[in-house]
């Protein structure tokens, strides 16, 4: 095939890419745009195998390699839990970075076959290029499986930081960018695998320090970093569908983290520089917790409360995925419904551990979509409701957000839950949520606290709404 | 005087960082999700530079280095092309609006 045909098919490749992307400005549109997302693959595999010579050993090593990943990919698509998202895109991540990684390697030891000039005698921009991409490659690579550990818990949730944390990244920083610039120069082998073991150290260490409920930012990051990673192979190969789509990738996961700082109200760079939650800024509360009432009760009052509200709001939080308390939800939501009740959801930006995740499993439940809202479209009904149901969210309910400027979380945004008739506060106890702050809300008169698994209460309720 | 083409290449980059920006502000919040899984299945498209390592002719008719580099990353691509893309469809699938209710 021409270079000049197979470099028009790339750009078309990325054009659907592009349109799959559009396509999730709304649901109906949305399965369409996967279609253009999957055209534009085969796409680009058809002109890539016909761009090359062909040899037949070679040709039936592929074979079985892409049989392999797409058997393994199919069955993990079927079978994953649409709690495990979260795991599963962060796992993908990783899969991603280590596959910029292995071209990037392939391309150093074979430049003659992409076109790069011969051994140790690689084109200066391309060298760099290349060096970007294995680099930002790695770091996805070894933080994507920090993450996946993290989510799948593998490994503790929360933060783990040491003395100096900060400077040996720093320092791991300014020698991952003067090796990249020492190896255009001499382009010597040992500092090529020096790069890439400087880049999985830090990828490593740049994700230990970051806790559970950060996890929406970690997971668009990465997501972001793939992206970039691409892109910089894409300019050692000079292919313009992976400069597109690494571009593309590159900024979507820009601005999902940039919509979880938000919604969180904390700079990214607050963010990476991890261990919130970790001190002791709420002994304060802690102190004034023990004495303070807290009216609790039972399925049978929550059920009563709830089957006489002419409208009831439900607030999802991480603890619905932890509890799958999703379909039970579902089935209450249909009982109210039948007594006349008016139900809708209430979905806080930063709810769960990755950007609409509380979507994703409302929907597996069967909840329409067109009964889900977003923080901003129903802030303001709370006000109207009869009751609030808080299932397995907590610190995006504080009221203290708003009224305490010295409490970690002042100035988030969170859903005023505490402006409804009655707020009923499903959690299995009193403790904290992940900012280690007290809510506020569980002490209010109006509110009743609901203390069992989700899923058990939830499925009570059921029972005893007739 | 003659431009670059690495130029080129620097300009499709940058408009595709824009497109990119004004694309995903306009995704609904509530397909997030399926976002991140979709961009991950398109980033896998770096499975062109691993079939060019596959076919590598580095070491003659041998398999080479560079080869088995290629192989390995053909699979961990193939794995997220497959694995990304049936999942967003698995989602997608999901998601549903309310049904008419004269049909209950």
């Amino acid at each position: 095939m021409s270079a000049n045909l197979s470099s028009i098919l790339f750009l078309i490749t990325g054009v659907l890419f592009i349109l799959a992307l559009r396509g999730l400005s709304s649901p109906e549109t949305s399965r369409m745009g996967n279609f253009f997302g999957i055209s534009g693959m085969i796409l680009a595999v058809v002109v890539s195998i016909l761009s090359v010579d062909i040899l037949f050993t070679n040709l039936i090593y592929f074979i079985i390699a892409l049989s392999i990943g797409g058997i393994i990919g199919g069955i993990i698509a079927f079978k994953i839990p649409m709690t495990a998202m979260p795991q599963l895109v962060a796992g993908f991540h990783s899969l991603v970075g280590l596959a910029a990684v292995l071209v990037a390697v392939s391309a150093y030891y074979s430049p003659d076959s992409f076109g790069l000039g011969t051994f140790q005698n690689i084109k200066i921009a391309s060298i760099i290029e290349m060096a970007l991409g294995a680099s930002i490659g790695a770091i996805t690579f070894t933080g994507s499986i920090i993450a996946f550990m993290k989510l799948q818990g593998l490994m503790s949730g929360s933060p783990v930081s040491f003395p100096g944390q900060h400077y040996l990244n720093a320092l791991l920083g300014i020698l991952i960018i003067s090796l990249i610039g020492y190896l255009a120069i001499n382009q010597s082998t040992g500092v090529f695998w020096l790069l890439i073991t400087a880049s999985l150290l830090i990828g490593f260490l740049i994700i230990i320090p970051i806790g559970g409920a950060d996890m929406p930012v970690v997971i668009s990051m990465l997501n972001s970093y793939s992206g970039w990673a691409a892109a910089g192979i894409g300019f050692t190969l000079e292919n313009t569908a992976l400069i597109i789509t690494g571009a593309l990738v590159g900024s979507s996961g820009a601005i999902l983290s940039y919509i979880m700082c938000k919604g969180m109200n904390r700079s990214f760079l607050n963010v990476i520089l991890g261990g919130f939650g970790t001190d002791s800024s709420s002994t304060n509360s802690k102190e004034k917790k023990e004495y303070k009432p807290v009216k609790s009760g039972n399925a049978e009052d929550a059920a009563f409360l709830m089957k006489n509200a002419s409208s009831v709001i439900i607030v999802p939080g991480y603890g619905m995925a932890v509890a799958q308390a999703q379909h039970a939800l579902r089935e209450m939501v249909d009982k109210l419904k039948k007594n006349d009740v008016k139900v809708s959801y209430a979905i806080h930006p930063v709810a769960g551990r990755m950007p609409g995740h509380m979507n994703v499993l409302l929907a597996e439940a069967n909840v329409p979509y067109d009964e889900v809202f977003e923080l901003d479209d129903i802030n303001n009904d709370f006000a109207n409701t009869d009751v609030a149901y808080v299932i397995g969210a907590n610190d995006v309910t504080n009221p203290v957000a708003k009224t305490d400027p010295k409490s970690p979380i002042f100035g988030m945004p969170i859903l005023d839950v505490e402006k409804c008739k009655s707020v009923l506060f499903v959690k299995r106890g009193m403790s904290p949520g992940y900012a280690g702050v007290d809510n506020e809300l569980f002490y209010r008169d109006n509110t009743l606290m609901l203390f069992a698994d989700a899923k058990k209460m939830t499925e009570d309720i059921v029972k005893n709404i007739e | 005087m003659e431009i670059d083409p690495f130029i080129f290449r620097l300009s499709i980059f940058v408009l595709s960082i824009f497109i990119g920006y004004f694309v995903v502000w306009s995704v609904t919040p509530s397909l997030h999700t399926p976002l991140m899984s979709v961009t991950n299945a398109i980033s896998s498209v770096i499975i062109v530079g691993a079939i060019i390592a596959s076919f590598s002719l580095s070491g003659g008719s041998n398999i080479s280095f560079s080869n088995i580099l290629g192989f390995i990353a053909v699979t961990l691509a193939a794995i997220n092309i497959f694995g990304g893309f049936l999942v967003t469809q698995r989602m997608l699938q999901m998601y549903k609006k309310k049904e008419k209710k004269k049909n209950k």
